[in-house]
């Protein structure tokens, strides 16, 4: 037995070696992959180039202005004297955000009343939109406390002295400044992985089949269960060499911390790469041809990818959505990723996704040896 | 060759849905035999030998191969049989010699007895110096033999071999035949499919097998005999469609078709065909070149026991 499967491991190994492709395939896109979503994929909004209209011409709204560049997250790209060009401009996409200030802004100011700033922004993209208008309104919201203070300064000094302040101080934890790369590499690393594993697998067991090979294994006396740990034991160690590969990369190349224990990511690389094995060895199963399994892995890629808590939280989908991410490998490994990373916590928190993974993995391999099994007839 | 049976197939079936691929095949085969089944494509000949293979399971009937239930101990047939078919299933990106060590492996062929036998295979298909060419470089032929001597690395007691000389040249198949009457010599029981007519002659016995259904079995010369009843003489003509037509109502013509560019007419013996037919002909309209008594073939056999298109053997590739 183990002498067959020793034989299936070298041969794999024999061919791994000789595929140029391969060697190509496994190497280069996922350093690419990983270069290009740590620095595109991320939620900062950082110098939204805006576009303002001062109607009012005054010190108090030139003042209010000039706090949005002083942040760094606006940067004033237009000034406009009428609405008209806003629109061409918005439409054009060429800027998000507008703000526009009301003539008579100043004089309802120091009257005591409330002035108005209009933000008009470009709501197609929902989630940058939400977060710029969250900045103006902390933006705004603070020069509207630093005016009131002043005209009691000015005014009341004593009484001034007495107001009572709240300040907000903000404490993220694991990852101060709010680093979105943070978040991105270790996940990267658990999505690259993924979309290895499974192309790679779905594809192996298939090509056999398509090339006749399968069947003339078969009538050897290997078992089937011989054939499929033959099969997939090299995958097994190609993945585990490829997150490390990405892993290192990613975390010296975007500086980001490992707080955990090695040993217990580990142990998650492993139940996770057994568990996209098996994803692709039941999607080798259900396909006869390598097109077949082609549009199977995308199948199941693209929602493993969505629902798994990679940029979308699980948190905010609606139950059903949520139910299925409990069967998506990806979901319980970001969080192991995440986890020993940032976070630095072990075993004592993280078991409940290594479970998990190890159940998912049981019943995958159950259904894709009984389905391998049926397959051959 | 001995009369102990090596392959007994007794009522077996194979259904794929509604469609019967194998219907009630029975036979049997003695050891270092070689028995053909000869059909067209899609009579069920691979399904059956898949069947004995163990790659598929039979839907009802039975099948022993060296004694061992096929549909219940698979594993076990597998160590006794080589299995070849038509695609040559062998991994291209590895080179001869791996490709033979791999198969070995797989068949628990170890130590100085692989590599015996793998210098035996070397040797055998003519590759020796090619060892460590990739066998995707090989030519049809080559390939062919090595994929031979990985089926049999284990030296099994039967050998299958499903068109396995489909699309090799006719050098290349007579070099393999004489491979596989050699090792029938050696006591191998042979079972191949094939629709070549001149591979299914190199039998000892044939089973004809259309429909999923043995509708003449024996050796080549007695189910040319049998199948033929009466005199077969080739017939040129034109109009070809309308000779056929007109030379069905001659008088004592038991069957007639359309073989190549002439007509095969098979007429009852006794009769004088040979200037009977062209002066029917002629009274037809129908012009009469060459007229002569040939010998039956297989496939005269086959038309005629069957009512069928022929194999159409020459037209496939």
């Amino acid at each position: 037995m183990f002498d067959r499967i020793w034989c299936m491991i070298v041969k794999e190994f024999l061919q791994l070696r000789r595929d140029k492709y391969a060697r190509f395939r496994l190497l280069v896109p996922p350093i690419i992959q990983m270069l290009v979503y740590g620095y595109a994929a991320t939620f900062d909004v950082n110098r939204v180039p805006i576009a303002v209209m001062d109607f009012d011409h005054s010190q108090e709204s030139r003042d209010l202005l000039s706090r949005f560049t002083f942040t760094g997250r606006f940067e004033v790209a237009k000034i406009l004297s009428n609405e008209q060009e806003l629109k061409s401009l918005i439409g054009r996409s060429d800027i998000p955000m507008a703000l526009k200030i009301e003539p008579g802004f100043a004089e309802l100011l120091r009257k005591g009343q409330t002035a108005h700033l209009q933000v008009i922004v470009d709501g197609t993209n929902s989630n940058t939109a939400l977060i710029a208008v969250g900045y103006v309104n902390q933006i705004a919201g603070q020069f509207s406390q630093d005016y009131a203070r002043d005209r009691l300064n000015q005014m009341t000094p004593a009484l001034a002295a007495v107001v009572p302040q709240i300040s907000l101080e903000q404490r993220p934890w694991y990852n101060p400044d709010l680093n979105s790369q943070w978040f991105f590499v270790p996940g990267v690393i658990g999505s690259i992985t993924l979309m290895m594993v499974v192309t790679l697998t779905a594809f192996a067991i298939v090509r056999e089949r398509e090339i006749g090979t399968l069947e003339q294994v078969m009538v050897t006396p290997i078992r089937p269960f011989e054939f499929i740990l033959g099969k997939t034991i090299p995958f097994f160690v190609v993945g585990l060499a490829d997150v490390i590969l990405v892993a290192v990369v990613g975390t010296l190349w975007f500086q980001v911390p490992f707080r955990g224990n090695v040993l217990v990511l580990l142990l998650g690389v492993v139940l996770f790469l057994l568990s996209t094995l098996n994803v692709g060895l039941l999607i080798s199963t259900l396909s006869s041809t390598q097109q077949q399994a082609f549009v199977l892995g995308f199948f199941f890629l693209n929602p493993a990818f969505t629902l798994s808590g990679f940029a979308f939280p699980i948190t905010s989908m609606p139950k059903a959505m949520q139910m299925i991410t409990y069967v998506d490998p990806l979901r319980y490994f970001l969080v192991i990723l995440r986890g020993t990373f940032l976070k630095g916590v072990g075993l004592d928190i993280l078991w409940p996704q290594m479970l998990a993974l190890a159940l998912l993995t049981s019943v995958l391999m159950l259904i894709s040896v009984a389905r391998f099994h049926k397959s051959i007839d | 060759m001995n009369d102990v049976p090596s392959i007994v197939v007794d009522k077996l079936v194979k259904r794929f849905g509604d469609f019967t691929a194998v219907n009630q095949v029975s036979f049997q085969i003695r050891s270092g035999e070689i028995f053909g089944l000869l059909g067209p494509n899609g009579s069920g000949k691979s399904t059956t030998i898949r069947m004995l293979c163990g790659l598929l399971t039979p839907s009802s009937g039975s099948a022993t191969v060296v004694g061992l239930d096929v549909a219940r101990q698979a594993e076990e047939v597998r160590q006794h049989i080589g299995y070849m078919s038509q695609k040559f299933s062998l991994y291209n990106d590895l080179t001869a010699i791996e490709n033979l060590q791999f198969f070995g492996g797989l068949y628990g062929v170890k130590g100085r007895a692989l590599d015996e036998r793998i210098a035996w295979a070397i040797k055998m298909s003519g590759l020796a110096g090619s060892e460590q060419l990739l066998t995707g470089e090989l030519s049809g032929g080559w390939k062919q033999r090595l994929a031979l001597g990985c089926a049999v690395l284990h030296r099994p007691q039967v050998l299958f071999l499903d068109e396995a000389t489909a699309g090799v040249d006719p050098l290349s198949r007579r070099q393999f035949w004489e491979l596989i009457h050699e090792m029938s010599r050696e006591g191998v029981t042979i079972l191949v499919t094939t629709h070549y007519m001149d591979e299914a002659e190199y039998c000892n016995r044939l089973a004809l097998i259309d429909q999923g259904l043995i509708v003449e079995m024996g050796t080549p010369t007695k189910i040319k005999q049998t199948a033929i009843k009466g005199d077969l003489l080739l017939v040129e003509c034109s109009p070809l469609g309308g000779g056929l037509a007109a030379v069905k109502q001659a008088p004592g013509v038991l069957e007639a078709s359309v073989f190549g560019a002439a007509l095969h007419v098979v007429v009852s013996t006794g009769r004088q065909p040979l200037t009977e037919l062209p002066a029917f002909l002629a009274a037809h309209d129908v012009r009469v070149g060459r007229i002569e008594l040939i010998s039956p073939s297989l496939e005269d056999a086959f038309v005629s026991l069957t009512g069928s298109r022929a194999l159409g053997s020459e037209s496939y590739q």
